[in-house]
């Protein structure tokens, strides 16, 4: 057994692992980071647009404040959030950005003068002014009050990813790329680390960390159709869930963006619709607005996906060979802004679909984006049930984004998270002693070698683990999508626990030797159909609509009874399915349950209002 | 219009005594928008579940599929099989550590490359959470964005003449990230600073000037621009550092 020893384990290299890693590096503990992949090709590389926060530097987010953004995003969580946790975020968002700026970032900038932006498809002018030439510039997003989104062209999560490995490096945090982890170390108290499967030799390895972090990102991956990348596919989500006391928080608040491309489901940002882009139907016409009148194309992301789908179910769609899509119209934001600022977006349209979206149309539908759901935190980070195990960015429920995050709000909470979580890490490991129980190390690790050896032999079958995939995409597309039901829920969980029954008789085809794909995937296919099941059980469960979560057949959002957050717990190894329980939205209200402005819906009250009562951080 | 598509993949699993390199062909019929990310998750999931190649964001973002594609390295998600002929040969990329198949190790060989180049903002000062951040002209930033954009594909280094020759030479998405650095005022890194990181053989010297660098480039970094002043400044750094004391321009 190869052992290694660090202070902090991070899982996961992107912006908010790295991020964590840095404040822990920094205060002089000793990190290692384990990534899928090099850290710099982490999924948060692919996040265009950019990150929210209030700085009100542009003419457009002039009067901004961390309490107008506060606002949007609670509205924006259709009041699922924490407003505690969504309160401290905008409060250090702002310090958050100026970070990145003095560790390298090269954020836009404030042009004085006249400049002409686009709206709802229409040029109009604004005045930036002279005194705030060259402070960090905002775009548009959807469902904020102002423009308050900072980019690097629409390159920002490439560049802040940089900027921050960068960093990383001249700290001496130590990654371990092409590391797999299948386990965490823990003794039903304490996370002591992980079990970890080397992608280059295939070999199984302990590390034990006086503190460990998920940091691993989303596990959109479960969806067939996503875009996220291959690597989301819930590994260290699993890992969390199978200790049977760590829960998953809200697994059914899954987020559809509206322009994934079609084919391929390649995203192209929100920056499309925030700088003025508009959304056709097959006849050519703006649609949005007649759903919309107020926001448009520019509504919160949940309400642009469920009015896109409303319209093509209405056969306004345009047909393909891979379905109905919509169209994405961008061209009249003209040659030269689309060249600089959607310059990945050309790319992207270029290279996977043959279409320049200077002159053409570009194909687009809702698709699997991003999931709220996560292993959850309390406000400082640390994850339910094990003492040391720490969670930010995509892979928590910490909980600011509620049933719907914002665009750009993510990519913000990243890094701010990983300042915030970070120094409560750092508090940790300043503080009490730790002792690592080899004999929960040795447990842990027999216990994975034997699944390994499990798989090859094909102990409990040789059921092909690339079926059992498929099927399970079936049952998440045919219940768990943008619209759902009772009935087409309670048959993906049928689906799904016969699913999960195959899962469990996985074995090998090919020798299992090295870094062998096929025992990557047979490790966790298991995992992935239990999480598969976290989010149709608490879809069928949750008799309301709230946020991205929408029943056709309860189109209330029913505050009376479901103002609560979902707790997923996988408590046995050999349950069918997953136990859940509930607990309250968010401890205080700063701001009490009201209408978004945005949406429709009707809204079923709290029996007994709550007091109110700004509780800033 | 439907072909059929001869894939000839560089196969060998140093993990395996058994294994030896050898090339194997496999077969497909070609399919509509079909790319090499599709046709190889493909291959894997139909015809042989142990086939190790790399793909992440499968977007032409993050770099992770780079390849050589019928004797060109390229990223393989943004290679389309239609502007390929039936028979196409995949190896893995030359200079970086083979882990089995198509797959390398690239991280291992960035990370080192960081550490030489000293990949970070230079600086003396403190960050001030409470001061508003300093201000930078927005061309300047899309300048810097302009060689911020290298994803660390590796096709760069893969199509190096030196780099195949020497294994110490940092290859041209070093000699852009130092250019890039340069031309930021945040890192207050001096002229004979970056000379003594860049100003030798290893550095700006060991480029011959063949420029595959350049022609395969997925992000078309203007790499030959970079190299071409770099080269300039570095050899007008050296002849000043010839020159007596009273002739010297600062640094």
């Amino acid at each position: 057994m190869q052992i290694f020893q660090t202070d902090l384990l991070c899982i996961g290299a992107g912006l908010a692992g790295e991020r964590v890693a840095i404040e822990a590096a920094g205060s002089g503990f000793s990190v290692v980071c384990l990534s899928l992949v090099p850290a710099r090709r982490s999924h948060s590389s692919a996040a265009q647009g950019g990150m929210q926060a209030a700085l009100g530097n542009s003419a457009m987010g002039e009067g901004d404040s961390p309490d107008v953004h506060f606002n949007d995003t609670v509205k924006g969580s259709d009041w699922g959030c924490d407003q505690e946790v969504a309160r401290i975020f905008v409060e250090n968002a702002p310090i958050a950005m100026r970070q990145m700026a003095f560790w390298g970032v090269p954020w836009n900038r404030v042009v004085p003068g006249e400049q002409t932006y686009y709206k709802g498809g229409k040029p109009f002018t604004a005045v930036e002014k002279t005194e705030n030439e060259g402070l960090i510039h905002s775009r548009s997003f959807g469902g904020t009050a102002k423009w308050r989104t900072c980019y690097t062209s629409d390159g920002t999560g490439h560049s802040v990813l940089f900027a921050l490995d960068n960093r990383a490096a001249q700290l001496g945090v130590d990654i371990h790329d092409k590391t797999e982890v299948v386990a965490l170390i823990h003794d039903g108290e304490t996370c002591m680390g992980a079990i970890a499967r080397c992608l280059k030799t295939g070999e199984l390895r302990a590390y034990l960390a006086r503190a460990t972090l998920i940091a691993s990102g989303g596990f959109g991956r479960i969806y067939r159709a996503s875009t996220n990348a291959v690597i989301n596919d819930g590994g260290a989500h699993i890992a969390a869930l199978d200790t049977g006391i760590v829960p998953i928080g809200n697994p059914e608040a899954i987020q559809f963006h509206p322009t994934g491309i079609v084919p391929t489901d390649i995203l192209v940002t929100e920056g499309c619709r925030g700088d003025g882009g508009i959304l056709l139907d097959v006849n050519q016409y703006r649609f949005m607005p007649d759903y919309e009148p107020e926001k448009a194309e520019l509504a919160s992301r949940d309400v642009v996906s469920r009015r896109m789908t409303e319209h093509m179910r209405k056969g306004l769609g345009v047909k393909s060979a891979y379905g109905d899509h919509l169209w994405l119209d961008i061209r009249h934001l003209g040659a030269h802004h689309i060249n600089t600022n959607l310059r990945e977006v050309k790319d992207i349209c270029e290279t996977f679909l043959g279409v320049d979206p200077i002159t053409q149309l570009v194909p687009v539908r809702p698709t699997q984006h991003y999931c709220m759901a996560g292993v959850r935190t309390n406000k400082d980070g640390a994850v339910y049930g094990l003492k040391g195990l720490f969670s930010a960015g995509e892979a928590a429920c910490w909980d600011m984004h509620g049933f719907n995050r914002l665009g750009g709000n993510s990519l913000s909470e990243t890094v701010v998270a990983g300042m915030v979580v970070g120094a409560k890490v750092v508090e940790f490991l300043q503080g009490a002693d730790s002792v690592i129980k080899m004999s929960a190390v040795r447990d842990a690790f027999a216990k994975q070698q034997q699944r390994v050896t499990n798989l090859i032999d094909g102990v409990n079958g040789r059921e092909n683990a690339f079926a059992v995939r498929e099927e399970m995409h079936d049952a998440l597309v045919k219940g768990a999508g943008i619209f759902r039901n009772g009935k087409d829920l309670a048959e993906s969980v049928e689906t799904l626990k016969g699913t999960l029954a195959r899962a469990r008789r996985v074995g090998l085809a090919s020798n299992g030797i090295g870094a062998n794909p096929e025992l990557a995937l047979a490790l966790k296919i298991e995992g992935m159909v239990k999480l598969a099941l976290c989010v149709t059980q608490a879809a069928l469960m949750r008799t309301e609509s709230r946020g991205a979560h929408t029943r056709e057949d309860f189109p209330d959002r029913n505050d009376r009874d479901w103002l609560n957050r979902t707790l997923a717990y996988w408590n046995k190894d050999g349950d069918e399915l997953p136990t859940l329980k509930y607990e309250t939205a968010t401890p205080s209200f700063e701001l009490p349950p009201g209408e978004r402005g945005y949406g429709g819906g009707k809204i079923i009250p709290m029996d007994t209002p709550p007091k109110t009562g700004k509780n800033k951080a | 219009m439907s072909r059929t598509l001869t894939f000839n993949i560089f196969r060998y699993n140093p993990q395996d005594p058994d294994s030896q390199p050898h090339m194997e062909a496999f077969t497909l019929e070609e399919t509509e928008a079909m790319s090499l990310f599709i046709a190889l998750n493909r291959i894997r999931s139909e015809q042989d579940p142990s086939l190790q190649f790399d793909f992440c964001c499968r977007a032409g973002i993050c770099g992770a599929c780079a390849m050589v594609i019928n004797g060109r390295p390229g990223l393989a998600c943004r290679t389309k099989t239609r502007d390929l002929p039936n028979e196409i040969t995949l190896l893995p990329l030359p200079v970086f550590k083979l882990v089995a198949d198509l797959s390398v190790d690239t991280g291992t060989w960035f990370r080192q490359m960081y550490q030489k180049v000293e990949s970070w903002i230079h600086t003396d000062k403190e960050f001030d959470p409470h001061a508003k951040e300093e201000r930078m002209d927005n061309h300047l930033a899309e300048e810097i964005y302009e060689l911020d954009r290298c994803i660390e594909c590796g096709c760069c280094v893969a199509a190096c003449g030196t780099a195949i020759m020497r294994p110490d030479f940092l290859g041209a998405v070093a000699l852009n990230r130092i250019a890039r650095f340069m031309i930021d005022p945040r890192d207050e890194r001096t002229t004979d600073e970056y000379f003594d990181v860049v100003g030798t053989d290893e550095g700006i010297f060991g480029c011959m000037g063949l420029l595959g660098c350049e022609d395969v480039c997925p992000k078309q970094i203007p790499l030959q621009e970079q190299l071409g002043k770099l080269r300039r400044k570095m050899a007008l750094a050296a002849i000043n550092n010839k020159l007596p004391k009273f002739l010297k321009s600062p640094s």
